[in-house]
């Protein structure tokens, strides 16, 4: 088990120091840092390859980095399996929908909620005192906190691979959210979506990050501008494993190696290969 | 009747209505008498069907009202409603009326537009909107509509950003209603006491095929009448269960929930979500239903694919049970008797299926089923009653307060609307117009004397409907009468009658038929999207999206079959000779349906007066185009050609 230390500030939830990943010999993350403020929309941009999702799988916990510290609330949490961070309130979504396809809506999210589940088998075989309780409490939580939020109740018994992806998109949340998390990580989340969900999806995140029930952290990879832009309180770009920039997203836009790496500099992803 | 039901008539408890009575006062009296023993509303929320009895509904209707008097409501102002059906809606709707003041509700898709014009005519006062949706409509129309001065709102997602001093809770209202009860006891009663039948309770919008909407006013006693003639042909008791799932903004609605709903004293339903709805009437299973055709359709279109896809042996025998089904119903529209044969194959039909696929639609329990708004189709009729639903036309206007029209039990004929009801008198002017008398009619146009003029003449109500009464006392409606046509024989042409044949297809799902005073008929087709697409999956056609899907030959050669079998048994002249196919469905938010999803022609013939020019040209295609508006108001353009097709007769 980690060690705590406090990292001073009580106000930032999740740090990265000097935080580096390889691949062989790629850099997928070459000493990244980076600070997250609670309660705020963090979000990590950058080009293809950049290293975001690295970065989302190094915090929670996926991958692990070879160097640098990772701390969630002044614990360094770096020798933590994914489910021991998913229980301090690590929760998060996938760029490619990770549900269980022959599984129905309300069967996915509630196993997102599994985690605090305290009953055993046993108890849970004959539905008696608390086991009772605790299901009671945990459907009442699901319906009027998820469902209700996302506006899934007309699909809540359909099996999720009938589901279009736009559906599915909000069924993922929904699990990361069923852990009642504190951090929550969206990789992607509005990738292949059209214009009408779009705006639900981004709809959704602001509620999330903004509702007193919730009030939970967000750190955001995206690539669509206008929604970073609109809703993030800081932006960190990510270029090739490096940190370009972390700022508003004012400071951001008019960064001007941003703006480089952003309009897609041939010969930088030709470095690469 | 249910077993161990009190019938409505026996129990003694028939609602006289006086010239003195009113909503809320009735409203009052069931309360009273229901209390705390009688559910009065359900609705399902996080899954689960939440019942408010009698008392609930009684004392959150009685804080909203008193919290809206403290804020200023007065006798005669106009509160503009918007939103779901909820039962906050109808708490709102009957607070409203309870203060002594007018209700007026809106289309929940209803457009910027549309919802500046009605509140600035009406002169709302108050505006009560559920969500953050609603209350942005209002907002983006306050600079315009200083008449208005609260708007109300209920659910509170989404509106942690908004502060501004005149918008306030459903909840803070009734918390002030609650503390103005505490200071003046009686206040409530004394409110409802001071009305009077002849009050006018409710202003509708008429969705206007032609132009701007009207505002037609009903009174108490209108709407109170009308309810009781109707429960006199079709009595209704209070252990029935009706489910309320379409606009409140629709008369037909208003007159279930408040009309018979409130005499009979019936649980009303609320779905959990408009998309909820069919499977939430499945687990109702409500006793009597009011639709207009375009859910009767759309529940046929579902059984006919349904049917298509299901496995050989469930076909052969949906295929055997509406053989049977439609033979004991023609000899039920015959009146003749039914031999014992085809009462024992009946049976069998209705044990192997159509027990089971009531039980689906939701109509295990119905007594009543009924259709009005719009014409609809002969052949939806009898596949409806080949299933044993007793499904009935009515007949009505907004002006009427409802209906006036209805098919008695065993005797319905589906190429009419029925007999009056009660206190009921219509018939048809030298040239051909449908008028009609009764009680419930209305009081005039708000604010357009000339309308109410043309409209109401010496107490008839003037439809602009063409029709006529057969030999059985029966009323025909034939069409619009300004929509009539003359073929090119000279003979008189309902496109109305057409196109309700031609979307008894699954594959149709509107049509527009054209052709007054020219040589041939015509008709512009707009597929039905989800069926045809899988009609094109199964046969490996690719396609992208609607208006590509739509221009494929396969899919114009499938449309010509439907019209061929609509062309079947007409007269020559009245035969759809070309069509094309729409790149698009119509749409209310185009302007091309009324809200109430009826054609409004005037407009769309101005719209694609190059598509029909094109139909009686040479041409073999129409380049369009167009720009087409989104719900939020967005609008795209689109360039496309359309092809059409001619059909050798």
């Amino acid at each position: 088990m980690a060690q705590a230390k406090e990292s001073g500030e009580d106000d930032i939830i999740l740090k990265l120091e000097n935080v580096h990943m390889y691949f062989g010999r790629v850099a997928a993350l070459a000493g990244v840092d980076l600070e997250v403020k609670k309660g705020e929309i963090h979000s990590i941009i950058g080009p293809n390859g950049a290293g975001k999702t690295v970065m989302m799988n190094c915090i929670n916990g996926l991958y692990k980095p070879q160097r640098g510290s990772i701390y969630y609330k002044g614990r360094q949490i770096n020798d933590l399996k994914p489910h021991q961070r998913a229980k301090l309130g690590i929760s998060r979504t996938f760029q490619k929908i990770e549900l269980f396809g022959g599984m129905t809506v309300l069967d996915n999210i509630r196993l997102g909620r599994h985690i605090h589940l305290k009953t055993g088998i046993l108890s849970g075989s004959i539905y008696v005192g608390k086991t009772k309780k605790e299901e009671l409490k945990t459907r009442k939580f699901i319906e009027e906190e998820i469902i209700d939020l996302l506006e899934i109740e007309s699909i809540r018994d359909k099996t999720v691979h009938m589901l279009p992806y736009g559906l599915q998109k909000r069924v993922e949340l929904g699990r990361a959210l069923a852990l009642n998390p504190e951090l929550l990580l969206l990789d992607e989340p509005l990738a292949g979506l059209n214009l009408e969900e779009v705006e639900d999806m981004a709809r959704f995140i602001l509620d999330i990050n903004e509702e007193e029930r919730w009030k939970v952290t967000c750190i955001l990879v995206e690539h669509d501008m206008g929604v970073v832009m609109d809703i993030s309180n800081r932006v960190l770009v990510l270029n090739f494993g490096n940190k370009i920039m972390d700022g508003t997203p004012e400071e951001v836009q008019h960064n001007p190696d941003v703006i480089k790496a952003y309009l897609g500099e041939e010969d930088l992803y030709a470095t690469r290969r | 009747m249910p077993p161990g039901g009190r019938a409505w008539e026996r129990s003694g408890t028939q609602i006289e209505i006086t010239r003195n009575l009113t909503i809320p006062k009735l409203f009052l009296r069931q309360c009273k008498k229901y209390g705390k023993n009688k559910v009065a509303m359900r609705e399902k929320e996080f899954g689960i069907w939440r019942p408010f009895t009698w008392q609930d509904y009684y004392e959150n209707v009685k804080y909203l009202c008193l919290g809206m008097v403290s804020l200023g409501l007065k006798k005669g102002d106009k509160v503009a409603m918007i939103g779901d059906n909820r039962p906050e809606g109808l708490w709102a709707e009957m607070a409203a009326l309870c203060a002594g003041a007018i209700g007026v509700w809106l289309f929940q898709d209803c457009m910027i537009d549309e919802v500046r014009y009605i509140i600035d005519h009406s002169d709302a006062k108050f505006f009560v909107g559920e969500t953050q949706e609603e209350v942005d409509k209002a907002l983006s129309i306050k600079d315009e509509c200083p008449k208005l001065e609260k708007i109300i709102w209920d659910d509170p997602k989404g509106m942690r950003h908004y502060h501004q001093d005149f918008l306030i809770s459903i909840r803070k209202v009734q918390e002030i209603g609650r503390e103005v009860d505490k200071r003046e006891p009686h206040l409530f009663e004394k409110l409802i006491n001071q009305g009077h039948g002849d009050d006018i309770c409710l202003l509708f919008y008429t969705s206007g095929t032609t132009a701007l909407p009207k505002g037609a006013l009903l009174s108490h006693w209108n709407m109170l009448t009308m309810g009781r003639n109707l429960m006199a042909v079709d009595p209704c008791y209070d252990t029935d269960d009706f489910v309320s799932y379409l606009p409140f903004a629709w008369i037909g609605e208003q007159m279930m929930s408040i009309s018979c709903g409130l005499q009979v004293g019936y649980t009303i339903n609320f779905p959990e979500e408009p998309e909820t709805a069919r499977e939430d009437i499945r687990q109702i299973g409500p006793h009597v239903m009011f639709a207009p055709p375009r859910l009767y359709e759309g529940m046929t279109r579902q059984v006919q694919v349904r049917h298509i896809d299901s496995a050989w042996i469930k076909r052969k025998v949906y295929e055997f049970a509406t053989k049977v089904g439609y033979k004991v119903a023609n000899l039920k529209f015959e009146k003749k008797p039914i031999p014992w044969t085809w009462k024992f194959l009946n049976w069998l039909a209705y044990i192997t299926m159509q027990k089971k696929l009531k039980d689906h639609l939701g109509m295990s329990r119905l007594r009543h089923a009924y259709t009005g708004g719009a014409a609809m189709g002969p052949d939806h009729f009898r596949f409806f009653h080949a299933l044993g639903v007793n499904l009935k036309q009515i007949y009505g206007q907004t002006e009427i307060a409802g209906i006036s029209i209805v098919h008695r039990d065993g005797d319905v004929k589906f190429d009419t609307v029925g007999t009056p009801i009660p206190q009921t008198e219509v018939q048809i002017t030298e040239e051909g117009e449908i008028i009609s008398r009764s009680p419930s009619v209305f009081q005039g146009y708000y604010k357009n004397e000339e309308a109410t003029r043309k409209t109401l003449v010496n107490g008839w109500l003037h439809s602009g409907d063409r029709g006529f009464i057969d030999e059985d006392g029966h009323l025909v409606v034939f069409d619009r009468s300004k929509d009539v046509m003359t073929l090119s024989d000279g003979r008189p042409f309902s496109p109305q009658y057409l196109e309700t044949r031609l979307k008894f297809s699954p594959f149709v799902q509107e049509a527009w038929v054209v052709g007054d005073k020219r040589e041939y008929v015509a008709a512009v087709m707009c597929i039905d999207y989800s069926v045809v697409g899988k009609w094109a999956d199964e046969r490996k056609i690719n396609y992208t999206s609607y208006p590509e899907l739509s221009q494929k030959p396969e899919v114009y050669n499938l449309i010509q079959k439907q019209i061929e079998e609509a062309n079947k048994d007409l007269p020559e002249p009245a035969k759809i000779r070309k069509f094309v196919n729409l790149y698009k469905v119509f749409d209310a938010d185009d302007e091309e349906l009324t809200r109430t999803s009826k054609l409004r022609r005037a407009f769309v013939e101005k719209r694609y007066k190059d598509i029909v020019d094109a139909l009686y040209s040479d041409a073999d295609t129409v380049h369009m185009d167009t720009t087409i508006t989104y719900e939020d108001g967005r609008e795209q353009r689109i360039k496309t050609d359309l092809r059409i097709q001619e059909i050798k007769i």
